[in-house]
C-alpha cells in the first residue's frame, strides 16, 4: 500500500515536471523573473557591498521558494475544472499521490533555479563567501514543500480558478511585502515587525537571509525549520481532507474554516516570538551590522 | 447460471430538485455488450458513473463483479476501464506519455506500443493531446480505458459529436472488444450504434428503464410496423392521419408527420386519397423499416433526437 503511494507519487511527479518544462509562463516566473530581480536589486541597493549582495540573494531565494505557492498546486484547480482530475480518479490512485506530487515536482523545479541564483550571485555579482549552504539547502527544501502545501490549501478551498487567483494574489502580496523578502523587516515600524511574526513567510525570509549572509545561529535556523515543517504537515493533511476530484463538487463555506487551522501553529509561533523570542532583536541587530559593515569596509573588488 | 457481472437494482439519484434516476434496474452478463439507449438527460451518465464509483446513489444497489464500486477501492479500479463522457487530459501531454502514465498506475498493464498500433495512433505517438482531432482523442481515450486489460469496460457516449465516418471507425474498435470476451456497458443516443453493437439494450428515459431486450426483440415488440414520415403543404387536423387504413399511431414532430403502419402500401394509398379530397399536397414521403427509434417513439411519444 505505502509502496504504491510512493510509486504513484513518483510517476506523477515525473510527468508534472515534464509538463511544467513545456510551459513557457511557468519557466518565466520560476527562473527568468527572479534572476531579473536579482540583478536589479543588487545593482540598485548593494553598490558592490558583498554582505548586502548576500542579503539580497537571501531575498531572491525566498521569492523563488515562495513561488512554489503558485506553482503546481494551482494547476490542480485547472486540472479539476477541465475534468482532467476525474480521469485520474478512475485509476487506482488516491488524493495523496496527487497532492504529494505537486509538492515534490515544485521542489524539483525549484532546485535548479536556486542553484543558478546562487552561482550567478557568487560569480557574476561577486558575492564573497557562500553563506551557510547547508542551512540554505534545508530551508529551501522545507520551505518549498511548505509553500506548495499552502498552495494546495488554497486549491482545496476555492471553487473556481478565478477565486484561486484572487485569493493567491492577496496572500502572495502579504507574503512578499511583510515578511522581509522585499523590504528588510527592520525598516518597518515595530508593530508591523511584530505582526509579521505570525506569517509563515517571515520564517522563510529571515531564515534564508541569515543563512545567505552567514549571520544565522543554529537555534534560529532550527526554529525556522520547525515552524515551516509544522506548517507543512498541517497544510498537507488539511488539503488531503478537502481534496475534490470533480468540477461540480463545491466546497461548503463552513469547510473553509479548516484553513484557519493552518494558521494555528503560526499564531503559536507568533505569540511566542513576540513575548519571549529574540528573533526581531536579532533581525534588527543583523540589519544594523549589515549597514555598519557597508560603511566601515569599502567594497572589495575582485 | 453465473452471477451477472453488472447488477443494478432500484437506483435513485436526485441532484437538488432534479430526479436524475427514478428506479433504474438491469443486469449485464459476462461477455455481453449492453447498451443504455436514451436521449440527453435520460440518466445514462449518472447510472454509468455510479457503477464506476464516481457518484453516490441516493438509494439502490450497484455491483460490478460482486463489488461495491464506491467502497472497493483499488481492487475494483484494477478491474474496470472507462471512457468518461466529460473529461480531458493536459494539453501538452504526448499521446505515448499519456498511455504510459496510466499504464504505470496499474499492477497489470498492457504494452503501450501494442495499444498505439491497435488504435492507429502510432504516427501520433509524439503529438500533444491538444493537437489531436476529436476521433483521435476518442481512440486515445479508449486505449487508455484498456491499458489495464480490464474485465469490464464502460463507454459513455464514445462517439458523441464525431462525424459519421469517424464514428464507424470507433464501432470497429468496439466490435473488436466483443471478440475479446470483455463485458461492455455502452451508453448512446444513436440508434444505429445500439442496433449494431449491442447484444442487449435498455431503453432509458427520464431516469427509468422503459424496455430491455435484444435489438431484435425490441423491434419485434413494435409489431413489425413501418415508419412513414411525410411533410405536407398544409397542416392537417390532429387525429385525422391516425384514422387512415392500417395506421397504428400518428404523431407530428416539427411539421413532420410520423405514422406507424402495419401495412404501408394500404396506408399510402389512403393517405393520398385523403390529401386529394382535402386539396392538400404531399411534399415528401420517406419510409423506414422498423428500428429502435420506433420503439422509442411508441413508448415515449417522443423522438430520440430532438
Ligand atoms: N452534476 C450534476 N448536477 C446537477 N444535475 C445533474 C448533474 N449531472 C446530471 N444532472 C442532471 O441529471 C439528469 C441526468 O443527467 P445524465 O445522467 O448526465 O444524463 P445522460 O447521460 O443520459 O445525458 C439531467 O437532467 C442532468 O441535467
Ligand atoms: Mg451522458
Amino acid at each position: 500500500m505505502a509502496s504504491n503511494v510512493i510509486r504513484n507519487t513518483w510517476i506523477l511527479t515525473k510527468i508534472r515536471v515534464r509538463l511544467a518544462m513545456r510551459n513557457r509562463t511557468f519557466l518565466f516566473f520560476s527562473l527568468i523573473m527572479p534572476l531579473g530581480f536579482l540583478f536589479f536589486f543588487v545593482t540598485i541597493f548593494s553598490k558592490g557591498d558583498s554582505a548586502w549582495t548576500a542579503y539580497i540573494l537571501g531575498s531572491i531565494l525566498t521569492m523563488t521558494v515562495m513561488g512554489s505557492f503558485w506553482g503546481l498546486s494551482v494547476q490542480l484547480v485547472m486540472f479539476r475544472e477541465a475534468g482532467i482530475l476525474r480521469r485520474f480518479r478512475l485509476a487506482p490512485l488516491g488524493a495523496g499521490p496527487m497532492l504529494a506530487s505537486s509538492i515534490l515536482s515544485n521542489y524539483i523545479l525549484v532546485l535548479p533555479s536556486v542553484a543558478i541564483e546562487i552561482l550567478v550571485t557568487k560569480f557574476a555579482l561577486h558575492m564573497q563567501g557562500w553563506g551557510n549552504l547547508w542551512a540554505i539547502f534545508l530551508l529551501i527544501s522545507i520551505g518549498s514543500a511548505t509553500f506548495s502545501a499552502f498552495g494546495l490549501i488554497v486549491a482545496s478551498v476555492t471553487n473556481t480558478m478565478q477565486e484561486t487567483q484572487v485569493i493567491n494574489q492577496v496572500i502572495w502580496t502579504a507574503f512578499l511585502f511583510l515578511s522581509g523578502a522585499t523590504v528588510p523587516l527592520a525598516r518597518f515600524p515595530h508593530w508591523i515587525q511584530g505582526a509579521s511574526l505570525f506569517m509563515p513567510a517571515t520564517y522563510l525570509a529571515t531564515g534564508l537571509e541569515n543563512a545567505a549572509t552567514n549571520l544565522a545561529t543554529h537555534s534560529e535556523i532550527i526554529t525556522d525549520l520547525i515552524a515551516l515543517g509544522i506548517g507543512l504537515l498541517v497544510a498537507f493533511e488539511i488539503s488531503r481532507r478537502l481534496f475534490r476530484w470533480e468540477p461540480e463538487a463545491k466546497l461548503p463555506g463552513s469547510a473553509k474554516l479548516w484553513v484557519l487551522a493552518v494558521m494555528i501553529p503560526f499564531i503559536a509561533f507568533g505569540v511566542y516570538e513576540n513575548v519571549k523570542g529574540d528573533r526581531l532583536a536579532l533581525v534588527r541587530q543583523d540589519f544594523q551590522m549589515l549597514n555598519s559593515t557597508s560603511m566601515a569596509t569599502p567594497p572589495k573588488s575582485h | 447460471m453465473t452471477e451477472p457481472v453488472i447488477q443494478v437494482e432500484g437506483l435513485y439519484k436526485n441532484y437538488g430538485t432534479v430526479a436524475a434516476l427514478r428506479g433504474v434496474s438491469f443486469s449485464v452478463e459476462e461477455g455481453e455488450v449492453f447498451g443504455l439507449l436514451g436521449p440527453n438527460g435520460a440518466g445514462k451518465t449518472t447510472t454509468v458513473e455510479i457503477l464506476e464509483g464516481m457518484r453516490t446513489p441516493d438509494s439502490g444497489l450497484a455491483r460490478v463483479c460482486g463489488l461495491d464500486p464506491e467502497k472497493s477501492g483499488s481492487q475494483f479500479k484494477e478491474m474496470i476501464g472507462a471512457v468518461l463522457q466529460s473529461t480531458s487530459l493536459p494539453a501538452k501531454i504526448r499521446v505515448k506519455e499519456a498511455i504510459d502514465l496510466f499504464a504505470n498506475f496499474y499492477r497489470v498493464h498492457g504494452n503501450t506500443n501494442d495499444l498505439l498500433k491497435r488504435f492507429q495512433l502510432e504516427e501520433k505517438r509524439d503529438a500533444f493531446y491538444s493537437q489531436l482531432s476529436g476521433g483521435q482523442k476518442q481512440r486515445l481515450a479508449i486505449a487508455m480505458a484498456l491499458v489495464n486489460n480490464p474485465q469490464v469496460v464502460f463507454l459513455d457516449e464514445p462517439t458523441a459529436g464525431l462525424d459519421p465516418q469517424v464514428r464507424r471507425e470507433i464501432y470497429d474498435i468496439i466490435e473488436e472488444l466483443k471478440g475479446g470476451k470483455k463485458t461492455v456497458l455502452l451508453t448512446t443516443h444513436y440508434i444505429e450504434e445500439a442496433e449494431r453493437l449491442c447484444d442487449r439494450v435498455a431503453i432509458i428515459d427520464y431516469g427509468r428503464v422503459i424496455k430491455i431486450g435484444t435489438p431484435r426483440e425490441l423491434k419485434h415488440a413494435s409489431a413489425g410496423t413501418t415508419r412513414i414520415e411525410v411533410r405536407l403543404a398544409k397542416p392537417v387536423e390532429n387525429g385525422v392521419l391516425g384514422q387512415l387504413d392500417a395506421v397504428a399511431n400518428a404523431r407530428e414532430f416539427d411539421g413532420t408527420y410520423v405514422l406507424h403502419s402495419t401495412r404501408a402500401p394500404h396506408t399510402i394509398v389512403a393517405l393520398v386519397k385523403h390529401l386529394e379530397s382535402d386539396s392538400n399536397e404531399l411534399q415528401s414521403l420517406e419510409m423506414f423499416s422498423p428500428s429502435l427509434e420506433d420503439v422509442f417513439i411508441e413508448l415515449t411519444g417522443r423522438r430520440l433526437r430532438d
